[in-house]
């Protein structure tokens, strides 16, 4: 059951603020999407493994060693939009 | 006066030395700057970047280098190092990535020339390039209708000559959907044919990178260059690439191809059906054998495709928090948490909103199994059928979307009748089999229909044998609307 608190526990899972009006937007919408996928309880699924991957590859690794090709560390300092001191990235104080 | 170029006849045009690459990409930037504003098709412009290259041309070997001087455009979601990138989204509004994605640097290393960012819905979710943050595209044969998405710009470029090709992404049908509504040729590769590294993404076991050109030779052409595995994408597969251009000519005979009932139903336009058959009957009398067959679980693709995608794209919408990149808000906040409610809610379009609520209620505790795990299993049996399918098959045709473009706003409003939209197309994205949208002509109104293949595992070679069977008889590449 898709109901306003149901949609304000579930902003609050996946860090949403939500204005009233996307409220009212996705209460409006969300229920009929959720109970079409019931169309899905039609279908016997006993014994049927799950698939998450569709080319039959498992357990890709790579060698332990740091990849050159990409310098996140400087690149999070070249393009991120906060203010920048000692190349250390300054965001607003975050604790009470 | 700029040609209607397809990659061959422009590398034709240089060999023979009848224009330059500097002459050809203003040429390309002076239409642009006069047909973009009816259009909405280019979100950015690179010129300085382009002009780099172009100036840097005597680096690259025409006879070597497939897209040599060859200007196209990149989807929003394409990395391209210096130029903006925003996945047609507020919450990376200027932002600029600091290096290529793979599929972006195989296209420079073979000399292609950049000539800004598309529009897309906005992280690739829509079937209508309706959820852009800068608008919707307009379809070329008619303004007031949509060009399909969520590739709407990559398609509506191809027929407005606003470049010679373009990339696209396609997750449940976003190259192909688009390229029949826009009379363009849509390739939807095998799933990590092409590594998806540097390419942002929205539900990462079904996106697939590929692209939209004028012609099956240049989609072969395209291909050539961007497919193979990278270290950079641990799911693109490390299987040998095919000669695609050697496949491009050599028919269908003695192939067998299936229509799967399911695929025709009451819901198709009965003009989508005619066309799509007209282009069937073309395939049967070059010799190919066409046999009915069944795909019975297609009509749960869409169920099975709207929970496992928005719990991919929930899981991969978690990044934008305001911290390592993107915008942020800039309301007082009193704790991180807030920080980040605020930047997200701010920053986020209401169809993604929409959707990472769907992919979060599926991946709760209380939802996990009757959802999310119920339709990693349905999908299972969706791949089942295609399994079954080509065993009796080489290939399988049947219409791309079961109708034309429809008018601007008239599903915007309501989600699940977009997301029928995908019907035919969703399938093949849960089974990660190859697939390619052929212009098919156009309805009495005057809008383009798509032929769609289908093909196994790394069988595009397959696609394009057919496909252009398609396109000799009928070259719709051509019929370009009048603007």
């Amino acid at each position: 059951m898709i109901d306003l608190k149901k949609i304000e526990h579930l902003a609050m899972l996946a860090r949403l603020e939500l204005s009233d009006e996307q409220k009212k937007s996705l209460s409006d919408t969300l229920p009929s999407i959720i109970e079409y996928m019931d169309i899905l309880n039609e279908v016997d699924t006993t014994n049927v493994a799950p698939t998450y991957q569709s080319t039959g590859l498992t357990n890709v690794t790579r060698e332990d060693v740091i990849d050159s090709d990409y310098n996140l560390g400087q690149s999070m300092l070249e393009h991120t939009n906060h203010d920048l001191q000692n190349d250390q990235i300054k965001v607003k104080s975050v604790f009470n | 006066m700029l040609e209607n170029f397809t990659i061959e006849s422009l590398i034709q045009g240089y060999k023979d030395k009848k224009f330059s690459v500097s002459e050809v990409v203003s040429d390309y930037y002076e239409r642009i700057a006069k047909v973009n504003p009816d259009y909405n098709v280019y979100v950015s412009l690179c010129r300085d970047l382009a002009e780099q290259r172009v100036s840097n041309m005597s680096e690259y070997n025409i006879d070597k280098h497939l897209l040599y001087g060859v200007p196209l455009g990149l989807k929003d979601l394409f990395s391209y190092k210096g130029s903006e990138l925003t996945a047609a989204s507020k919450i990376l509004k200027g932002f600029k990535p600091s290096y290529n994605a793979v599929s972006t640097q195989r296209i420079l290393d073979h000399g292609g020339i950049v000539l800004g960012m598309v529009n897309t819905d906005q992280f690739a979710c829509g079937a209508s390039n309706e959820t852009s943050a800068y608008g919707p595209v307009n379809n070329p044969y008619n303004r007031e209708y949509v060009s399909g998405g969520s590739s709407g710009g990559s398609a509506s470029l191809i027929p407005l000559n606003l470049g010679v090709f373009a990339t696209g992404t396609d997750t449940g049908g976003s190259i192909r959907q688009p390229a029949s509504f826009c009379n363009a040729v849509g390739l939807k590769p095998t799933y990590g044919r092409i590594p998806r590294a540097g390419v942002i993404p929205m539900a990462s076991s079904l996106d697939t990178v590929g692209h939209l050109t004028k012609t099956v030779m240049d989609s072969a052409i395209v291909l050539q260059a961007m497919a193979g595995t990278h270290k950079h994408d641990s799911t693109s597969p490390d299987v040998p690439v095919d000669d695609y251009k050697s496949y491009v000519h050599k028919g269908v005979k003695g192939m067998k191809i299936g229509i799967p009932k399911e695929y025709f139903t009451d819901f198709n336009d009965p003009e989508v059906t005619k066309q799509v058959m007209k282009s069937i009957d073309v395939l049967k009398s070059q010799g190919a054998e066409i046999v009915e067959i069944s795909l019975p679980y297609t009509k749960y693709g869409v169920a099975v495709y709207y929970i496992v995608s928005p719990c991919e794209l929930s899981a991969n919408m978690e990044r934008y928090d305001g911290v390592r990149y993107g915008n942020f808000t800039k309301d007082d906040v009193n704790n991180l948490f807030e920080y980040y409610t605020k930047t997200r809610g701010q920053g986020l379009g209401e169809e993604i909103l929409r959707r990472i609520m769907v992919g979060t209620f599926c991946l709760s505790s209380e939802s996990y199994e009757a959802y999310y795990l119920k339709a990693q299993k349905v999908r299972t049996l969706l791949i089942e059928d295609f399994k079954n399918a080509f065993k009796q098959v080489d290939l399988i045709a049947g219409p791309v979307s079961p109708t034309p473009a429809f008018k601007l706003n008239s599903k915007a409003n309501n989600p699940l009748e977009m997301y029928q939209c995908d019907a035919l197309t969703i399938p093949s994205n849960c089974a990660g089999i190859p697939g390619i949208s052929v212009p098919a002509g156009f309805t009495n109104s005057g809008l383009p229909v798509g032929l769609q293949l289908l093909a196994p595992h790394f069988s595009e070679g397959k696609l394009f044998s057919a496909a252009q069977v398609v396109e000799n008889e009928f070259k719709y590449f051509s019929q370009v609307p009048s603007l």
